[in-house]
C-alpha cells in the first residue's frame, strides 16, 4: 500500500496490537522514525513503551500490524535478527564486560589477527580510531571499561551497536536515568554528533527538560494507546503533560468537603521539618514542612526524586545536606528501624519487592513492623497478634477468609492494604504513602485516598505521593512539586490543576 | 459439616511440614518391618533400652544437633558448610584441655603420672565444655560476620572455615590425634539413661532454639529475613544481626555436636570427625521441608529429617548392603524423597486426595 511513502521514512510500524494473558498492552499503535532524527517515546509507567519496543526489537511478536525498515516490511524474530537488520538498542544497565578494556569490549570476537595471534596494537590503534571517528571521543582504550564512568561506558556501548552491527536505528532506553548532568550533556553531544551522521535516534526518557533539549519528534502512548506526535517546537511543555496524565472524569465532590473540614482542624505543630535536606545524586536540597492532621502531595513525574525523597525522609539513605525534625526532635540516626521508633514510616513504591513478605500470613505482615519495633524478646501474645489482626481486617475491610493465610494469595488491593495496616499498628505520628494506588483496582483507589484523609482527621500527618495528579490534588492540603530533582514549587491544595502541571514541566 | 471438616483437617495435615518427612520415614521403618526381622525388637539390659530402632537415634545425634542449627541458618536464606570442620576445632579444644601432655605441657611429677588414669582430668569437665562451646560459637560468629556484615555469599563464606578449619583443629593439637581416656566425658556420646544420653543433649538443645525462635520473635525475624529481605529492613528489622545469630547458634550447635562425636570414639580425629556431616545436615533440612532459598522453617520436621538419613544407612547394614554400595543406595532413596516434595507431586496427591473425598 503506502510502500512509497514508507520509503522515506527509516521506520514505520504501522497498527501494532499486543495482547498479553488479562491486559491488552498495545492497541493499534502507529509509529515512525525518520532519518537523522531523534524521537522521543513518552508515557507514565505501564503505558505500553517499552511493548512498542519490544515489538520493534523481536523481543515480542505483536499480535497485529506491520513493521517496515527503510521501506521493506520487516518481521522481527529475535533480538540477534533484529540486530543484523540494523537495528541496536542500549539499554539502561549496560550489558557490557566491565572487566575488560574498552578496546576488547568494543573489537571483541572480531580482533585483528597476526600471525595468529591478536594484534593488540592494531586492535587497540583501531578501537581508538572507532570512538574518535563515531563519538568524537579521545580516552585510553586500554583501561578496563569499569574504570569510566557509566556515561563514556554508555557511549562505548554505543560506539560497539553502530561499528559491529553497522546501526542505522539506535534505541536508547532510559540511558540518562544515572547520568550526571555534565555526562548527560556528554551523551547528548554524540546523539547530535550521530544525527548529523543520519543515524535514527529512538529516545525514552522520563525527563521533560532533555526531551525538549534533544529531540525532534515526540509520540506519547498512555494505556496502550497513541495519543499522537508531534514536533517538539509545536508542542509546549503544559501540552504534553495533559497527554501523558489524561484526564479521567471521576468526580468525587464528597472527598473535596471531607477535605476542606479536615483542612479546617490541621494544627500549628509542626511534625516534620527538614531544611536544606537532601543526597547528592537523589534529590537536591530541599525544605519541606508538615503539619499535624496535614495532608502533603508530592507531585512530579516519575524520576523527579519523589520516591527518593521519600526513602531519605524514611533513613533508607542517608542525607549529606541539611537537617530533620521529627516531632520538634532533630534527627541523628537515619535508618528504618529508628524512624518507625520515632514515628514516621513508609509505605514503600513496590509493593513486592519492598513490601509484602509473601510466605508469611497476613498476621504476620501486620504485625511485622510493631514488633521490630519492640525489639527481639518481648514478643507480642498470640491473643495480641489475632486482636491486632482482625482488628485492621474489619477497619480497612480485608477479604480474606483466615488471618492465617499467606499474604500471597491476596489481590494486589488487598495486599497493599495488609501493608497499610502493618503502618498503622505501628501508631505513626507521620505516614508517608508512595504510590499507595498503584495497579488497585477503582474502588479500593477511593477506600484508601478516604482513608489518607480520615488518619488526618485523626490528627496524623501524610506525605501523599502518586503519578495520578488528580488523585494528589483530591487528598492533599498541600502540593509541593519535584521536578528533575529539585523542589520547584508549593501550592495550596485547592490550587488549579495547570498551575501545578505548569510546575511539573519545569516551566515557572 | 462433618465432611467439610475432615476435609479441611486432611488439607491441614498434608500442608504440614511434618507430615512429609513422617510419611517417608514410616514408609522406611515398614520396608525395614517387613524384610528385617527383628528389627523392631528392643531388649531391655539394666533398665536400658538397646535395639536397631534406639541405634538410629543415639547415631543420628550429631547430625540432629548440627540439623538445628542447619535449619535456622537455610532459613534466613544461606548455607553453613563448616559445621563437620567446627566439630573438628570442637573436639581439639576439648582434648587439648583435658589431655595437654601432648602439646609439651610439663605437668608436675605428682599430677604427670595419672595422665592415662580414666578419672584424671587436667581441666574441670564443666570448664572443658564450656571453653569448647565458646570457641565453637566464636566460629559461627566468624561465619555470621562475613555473610551479614562483609555480605560474602553464605557458601563461600562458610568454605573459608570449612577448609581452615581441619588445619586450625590440627594446629591446635600439634598435628596429633589426642586419645581420651577421662571416663566422664565419654559418658556425652556413650552414657546412657534408660535411653542415650546423647538423645537428652538433642532434646535440650532442641527446646532451647523452639523457645528461642518460637516465645522471642526471633523465629518471625527470621522466616520474614529469609522470605524477603528487602522488605524486612523497609519493616525495621536489623536483618544482619538476625543473621548473625543464626549462624553463631549454627556454630554452638556444631560445638556440641563436637563433644558427643569426640566422646564416642575417645580421640580428637582432626581429619575424621564430622567429616561430610554438613552435607547431611543440610540433607535433613531439605528433608524437612526448608526450602534452601530461606523462609519458612520446621525444627522438628528438621530432626524427623535426620532420622530419616539415619534409617536408611542401619537399615542398609541391617540388610547387609556393603559399605562400598551404602552412598549410592542413599542418593536412590533421597532422590525419590526430593520428588515426592515437588510441587507437581504435591498437586498430583491433592488431586488424588479431592478424587476420594467427592
Amino acid at each position: 500500500m503506502a510502500d512509497k511513502e514508507n520509503e522515506a521514512l527509516l521506520i514505520s510500524m504501522q497498527g501494532i496490537s499486543k495482547v498479553f494473558p488479562g491486559v491488552q498492552a498495545l492497541v493499534n499503535v502507529d509509529f515512525s522514525l525518520r532519518y537523522g532524527e531523534i524521537h522521543a517515546l513518552m508515557g507514565g509507567n505501564g503505558a505500553g513503551k517499552s511493548t512498542l519496543i519490544k515489538t520493534l526489537t523481536g523481543v515480542e511478536k505483536p499480535d497485529s500490524g506491520r513493521i517496515f525498515l527503510a521501506g521493506k516490511e520487516i518481521h522481527p524474530k529475535s533480538t540477534q535478527h533484529v540486530q543484523s537488520l540494523g537495528i541496536s538498542t542500549v539499554y539502561q544497565e549496560i550489558n557490557l564486560c566491565p572487566n575488560l578494556t574498552v578496546a576488547e569490549n568494543i573489537l571483541i570476537g572480531r580482533e585483528p589477527h597476526k600471525w595468529g595471534r591478536i594484534d593488540w596494537k592494531a586492535m587497540n590503534a583501531q578501537a581508538h580510531e572507532i570512538l574518535e571517528r563515531i563519538l568524537g571521543l579521545d580516552i585510553d582504550v586500554t583501561h578496563t571499561l569499569g574504570s569510566y564512568s557509566v556515561a563514556i561506558q554508555q557511549m562505548v556501548a554505543i560506539a560497539r551497536a553502530l561499528e559491529i552491527e553497522a546501526a542505522k536505528v539506535l534505541i536508547l532506553d532510559e540511558p540518562t536515568s544515572s547520568l550526571s548532568v555534565a555526562e548527560t550533556e556528554q551523551l547528548f553531544q554524540v546523539m547530535r554528533k550521530l544525527k548529523g551522521d543520519n543515524v535514527g535516534i529512538i529516545f525514552i526518557t522520563h525527563f521533560i527538560n532533555q526531551v525538549y533539549e534533544i529531540s525532534d519528534r515526540i509520540t506519547v502512548i498512555r494505556n496502550g494507546t497513541l495519543v499522537g506526535t508531534w514536533e517538539t517546537a509545536s508542542l509546549p511543555r503544559m501540552e504534553l503533560i495533559v497527554k501523558m496524565i489524561g484526564k479521567s472524569i471521576t468526580v468525587l465532590d464528597e472527598m473535596l468537603k471531607t477535605k476542606a473540614e479536615t483542612g479546617k482542624k490541621i494544627r500549628e505543630e509542626l511534625v516534620l521539618e527538614a531544611e536544606g535536606f537532601g543526597r547528592s545524586g537523589d534529590v537536591d536540597p530541599l525544605d519541606l514542612k508538615l503539619h499535624a492532621g496535614e495532608v502533603l502531595g508530592l507531585a512530579g513525574l516519575v524520576g523527579s526524586g519523589r520516591t527518593e525523597t521519600a526513602s531519605l525522609l524514611f533513613g533508607l539513605e542517608k542525607p549529606d545536606s541539611g537537617s530533620l525534625k521529627i516531632g520538634g526532635k532533630q534527627v541523628a540516626k537515619y535508618s528504618p528501624l529508628d524512624s518507625i521508633n520515632r514515628g514516621l514510616v513508609l509505605s514503600p513504591e513496590d509493593r513486592k519487592a519492598t513490601g509484602i513478605v509473601d510466605d508469611l500470613t497476613i498476621r504476620e505482615n501486620i504485625i511485622l513492623a510493631l514488633q521490630a519495633g519492640q525489639g527481639w524478646f518481648k514478643y507480642l501474645s498470640m491473643q495480641k497478634q489475632y486482636e491486632l489482626a482482625d482488628k485492621y481486617i474489619q477497619l480497612l475491610e480485608i477479604s480474606t477468609p483466615s488471618p492465617d493465610q499467606p499474604v500471597k494469595n491476596l489481590s494486589g488491593g488487598n495486599q497493599q492494604k495488609v501493608i497499610l495496616a502493618r503502618w498503622l499498628a505501628t501508631n505513626p505520628q507521620v505516614l508517608i504513602l508512595d504510590e499507595p494506588t498503584r495497579g488497585i483496582d477503582v474502588g479500593t483507589k477511593a477506600e484508601i485516598q478516604k482513608l489518607v484523609l480520615a488518619l488526618a482527621e485523626e490528627g496524623r500527618a501524610c506525605i501523599f505521593i502518586s503519578s495520578e495528579l488528580e488523585e494528589v490534588m483530591r487528598c492533599s492540603h498541600r502540593i509541593a512539586v519535584l521536578c528533575d530533582r529539585q523542589k520547584v514549587a508549593e501550592f495550596d491544595g485547592d490550587v488549579d490543576e495547570q498551575v501545578i502541571m505548569q510546575a511539573m514541566a519545569g516551566e515557572s | 459439616m462433618k465432611q467439610m471438616k475432615s476435609k479441611i483437617t486432611w488439607r491441614k495435615i498434608t500442608e504440614s511440614k511434618l507430615f512429609f518427612p513422617l510419611l517417608t520415614l514410616s514408609l522406611i521403618l515398614l520396608f525395614d518391618l517387613i524384610f528385617i526381622p527383628g528389627f523392631f525388637k528392643v531388649q531391655t539390659r539394666d533398665g536400658n533400652l538397646y535395639g536397631s530402632l534406639i541405634d538410629i537415634m543415639r547415631n543420628a545425634s550429631t547430625v540432629m544437633l548440627l540439623a538445628i542449627g542447619m535449619t535456622l541458618v537455610i532459613a534466613t536464606g544461606g548455607v553453613d558448610l563448616s559445621v563437620g570442620a567446627v566439630m573438628a576445632i570442637s573436639a581439639s579444644v576439648a582434648a587439648i584441655m583435658m589431655n595437654p601432655v601432648i602439646i609439651g605441657l610439663e605437668l608436675p611429677p605428682d599430677l604427670m603420672k595419672f595422665m592415662n588414669d580414666p578419672n584424671f582430668t587436667y581441666s574441670p569437665l564443666w570448664e572443658v565444655i564450656l571453653v569448647t562451646l565458646i570457641v565453637a560459637t566464636i566460629c559461627g560468629l566468624w561465619n555470621g560476620l562475613l555473610v551479614a556484615y562483609v555480605k560474602i555469599q553464605p557458601m563461600v563464606a562458610t568454605l573459608i572455615l570449612m577448609i581452615a578449619g581441619r588445619g586450625i583443629a590440627q594446629l591446635i593439637t600439634n598435628g596429633v590425634r589426642i586419645q581420651i581416656f577421662y571416663k566422664p566425658y565419654a559418658f556425652i556420646g556413650q552414657g546412657w539413661i534408660v535411653l542415650p544420653f546423647s538423645l537428652y543433649i538433642v532434646a535440650f538443645v532442641f527446646l532451647v532454639a523452639w523457645i528461642l525462635t518460637r516465645k522471642t520473635a526471633i523465629g518471625l525475624f527470621i522466616e520474614s529475613v529469609g522470605t524477603n529481605f528487602r522488605s524486612s529492613f523497609f519493616s525495621g528489622i536489623d536483618e544482619k544481626k538476625i543473621k548473625l545469630l543464626a549462624y553463631a547458634f549454627c556454630g554452638f550447635c556444631a560445638g556440641i555436636a563436637g563433644l558427643v562425636a569426640s566422646s564416642n570414639i575417645k580421640t580428637s580425629d582432626a581429619n575424621n570427625i564430622g567429616d561430610a556431616l554438613e552435607l547431611d545436615a543440610i540433607l535433613a533440612v531439605v528433608i524437612g521441608g526448608t526450602l534452601m532459598s530461606g523462609g519458612r522453617f520446621s525444627l522438628l520436621s528438621s530432626l524427623v529429617g535426620a532420622l530419616v538419613i539415619q534409617a536408611i544407612t542401619t537399615s542398609m547394614y541391617a540388610l547387609g548392603v556393603p559399605a562400598f554400595a551404602l552412598q549410592a543406595i542413599k542418593g536412590v532413596v533421597v532422590i525419590l524423597v526430593i520428588l515426592l516434595y515437588s510441587e507437581q507431586a504435591r498437586s498430583l496427591l491433592r488431586k488424588l486426595s479431592t478424587q476420594k473425598e467427592a
